[in-house]
């Protein structure tokens, strides 16, 4: 995806590299007659091409179905995608984490449901002592020290290590899970929706202990969102999908300033902005994955759509300055 | 929204007079006081806890076992407090409606949609079967559900969360009510389709000239689709007005904060407030916001400041109220 503008030839090594990721599930074809086995295939992902450099911020972006949470699981190894290569380091995710503790200490996950995350029956200390004590971070007489230390630095109170997840309230529960996370000292942090169905002022409190986290510690930060405001404070790039693949990405300020894919400047205009007229908004839904549109897969919805968009498939394709898009017709700024 | 309603020459559809909710020990609502002209679209907003949806859902009157003082009152049916509990049966759908959040738990699963409006129709409208299916495919196109007939005969399981919405908008505008309330209708869809569906919101009360309060978290959404504003901390209103006037000179402190939250593409820096909203057992007797207000003066936690109007210096009373001792 994005090459460091300054040295276009330095060997810089990703940290996450995926190259022409597909992951196809096999699903009960729809409307099959009852006993039959007949399946058809689910292109959850298609074609994805994305590196993650070390140190940077991405978000991903898109709407329900468009594979984000897939491509996390490919991310993390989960999943082992269908088609591709899906390289950590250089090296197959798959390989990397079958070779010891080092990639599940490196790469840590804040996921969706953060109360779902936390077992209720431990104490908050104990939960964050779990993988102090499963990569030996620190020897047990350190651990109760250290646990203090993590509370203290994601602005838990030392005493919450007491408590179990039932008494704290929803922003407290997302903050243990960033604590969890820290405890194995991950030079990667994998963040599903981390800030989504929060009051505002508490998703400000986590996106500033977040953005200091990042900057504090060199965090590589992999951040889902659908919410641009959310990945244009936190995130240096972005990359947004529909249906399975990374239709625009690029630096999150540029982009967002001046989408060149029709779906990204949809998205763009959808976002509430402060007494500005609702904007028109994009026609229909977003098509099943089991019966994709011909060619473009954003033509059945694209307000600038012409013929030749239903024949041929864009793929992602560089623009310079760090851009790429899957566009025929990519808008051109006036 | 550009057209302001400054002067509310309607009289108003709705009235709010020290309206106070208690479950239990706790009060979630403190003598809220609001009106809402008719066509006026309102938004509610504030965070959880605030008491957004517990005014719309005191106003549909199902708020179960809380105990519900002060008066609201609906022009034309006197104060609805006051009403038998039949009596309230026949304004629901007919007069006011709601749309809640989450329109799959909202719809009957083992109804079909169609059944589920036609039901409406024939109960709010005294249609016969045929004439109730005729309209509900009426309807259903005018929310924008394709092939409406088709729709008729899906389970709610069949349909997207964008369709299961316009399903829930159908319904309420079914009995073409005065008073549309709308509680976040939007805040478990994507972007893009939440922008159909306020749209369609708006644009079906305009045209029926129905009222509207929208309960909302989003700031941004709420200025670009309501007339007024009322901002709510913790069971009280703290500031109301026309929306230009409360989100672009907000004199009280929390509306400030509030807003100082809201990411937009392109904020860059963001001042985290400290703290979080006291529980109930712990909540101040006077301003409820006092325990986090950088503004605080030594009154306000012991001393409620009343909603009082904002005087402008020249056009007489303006319709902006806070509740403040230390306005900005």
């Amino acid at each position: 995806m994005t090459l460091p503008p300054h040295a276009p030839d330095a060997p810089v090594q990703p940290i996450f590299e995926l190259i022409e990721v597909e992951q196809v599930f096999e699903v009960p074809k729809p409307g099959r007659p009852l006993f039959s086995r007949e399946t058809v295939g689910l292109r959850a992902l298609d074609g994805v091409r994305l590196s993650i450099r070390k140190g940077t911020s991405l978000a991903i972006v898109g709407e329900s179905g468009s594979g984000k949470s897939t491509l996390l699981r490919v991310l993390l190894g989960l999943d082992k995608p269908s088609g591709g290569r899906a390289l950590y380091r250089g090296k197959p995710i798959g390989e990397a984490r079958a070779r010891g503790t080092g990639f599940a200490r490196d790469v840590a996950m804040v996921y969706q449901d953060a109360r779902g995350s936390l077992d209720p029956r431990m104490t908050i200390g104990a939960i964050i002592a779990e993988p102090l004590r499963h990569f030996n971070i620190v020897p047990r007489e350190g651990e109760a020290a250290r646990i203090a230390q993590l509370l203290d630095r994601v602005g838990l109170p030392a005493d919450a290590a007491e408590r179990f997840p039932s008494g704290l309230s929803g922003g407290q529960v997302r903050r243990v899970a960033i604590a969890r996370a820290l405890a194995s000292e991950p030079s990667v942090l994998v963040a599903d929706e981390a800030v989504s169905g929060l009051d505002v002022s508490t998703q400000a409190q986590l996106l500033t202990l977040l953005q200091s986290l990042q900057r504090d510690m060199g965090l590589t930060l992999a951040f889902i969102t659908h919410d641009l405001g959310v990945a244009s404070y936190l995130c240096e790039e972005i990359a947004i999908m529909y249906l399975g693949r990374i239709v625009e990405t690029g630096p999150t300020d540029a982009v967002l300033k001046a989408p060149v894919h029709p779906y990204s400047a949809a998205l763009r205009a959808a976002a509430p902005q402060f007494f500005e007229p609702l904007s028109e908004p994009l026609p229909g839904e977003i098509p099943s994955p089991l019966d994709l549109p011909k060619g473009c897969r954003f033509s059945t919805r694209c307000p600038v759509a012409q013929s030749d968009c239903q024949s041929k498939d864009p793929q992602l394709g560089k623009l310079g300055s760090g851009r790429a898009v899957a566009c025929i017709h990519p808008i051109t700024q006036a | 929204m550009t057209e302001r309603m400054t002067d509310m020459a309607l009289p108003p559809v709705l009235t709010l007079r020290d309206l106070t909710v208690h479950r239990g020990a706790a009060k979630i609502l403190d003598r809220v006081n609001l009106s809402l002209g008719q066509g006026e679209t309102l938004a509610l907003v504030g965070e959880s806890g605030a008491g957004k949806s517990t005014i719309a859902v005191a106003i549909m009157r199902l708020l179960g076992t809380a105990k519900v003082a002060g008066t609201i009152e609906l022009a034309g049916e006197g104060d609805l407090l006051a009403l038998t509990e039949r009596q309230m049966v026949k304004l629901r759908g007919q007069r006011l409606s709601m749309i809640f959040q989450d329109a799959g738990a909202a719809l009957n699963p083992s109804y079909t949609v169609g059944r589920q409006l036609s039901t409406t129709l024939r109960r709010t409208q005294g249609l016969s079967t045929a004439e109730a299916r005729k309209r509900a495919i009426e309807l259903f196109t005018s929310v924008g559900i394709n092939d409406p007939e088709g729709r008729m005969s899906a389970f709610p399981h069949q349909l997207s969360g964008g369709m299961q919405q316009r399903v829930m908008v159908a319904i309420a505008l079914a009995g073409s009510p005065d008073l549309l309330l709308a509680d976040e209708p939007t805040s478990a869809l994507d972007v893009t389709i939440q922008a159909q569906i306020v749209r369609l919101i708006l644009t079906l009360t305009r045209e029926r000239g129905a009222s509207c309060i929208f309960v909302l978290h989003d700031l941004a959404l709420a200025s670009q689709s309501c007339d007024r504003i009322a901002v709510l901390y913790a069971g009280q209103v703290v500031e109301s007005g026309p929306a230009h006037d409360v989100l672009e000179h907000h004199r009280h402190p929390y509306t400030q904060q509030l807003k100082s939250c809201v990411l937009e593409i392109g904020t860059k820096t963001l001042t985290a407030p400290e703290g979080t909203v006291p529980s109930h057992a712990q909540m101040p007797p006077g301003c409820r916001f006092s325990t986090r207000c950088p503004r605080a003066l030594p009154r306000c936690a012991g001393e409620a400041p009343p909603l009082v109007p904002l005087r402008a210096t020249a056009a007489g009373p303006l319709d902006h109220h806070i509740a403040c001792w230390n306005p900005e």
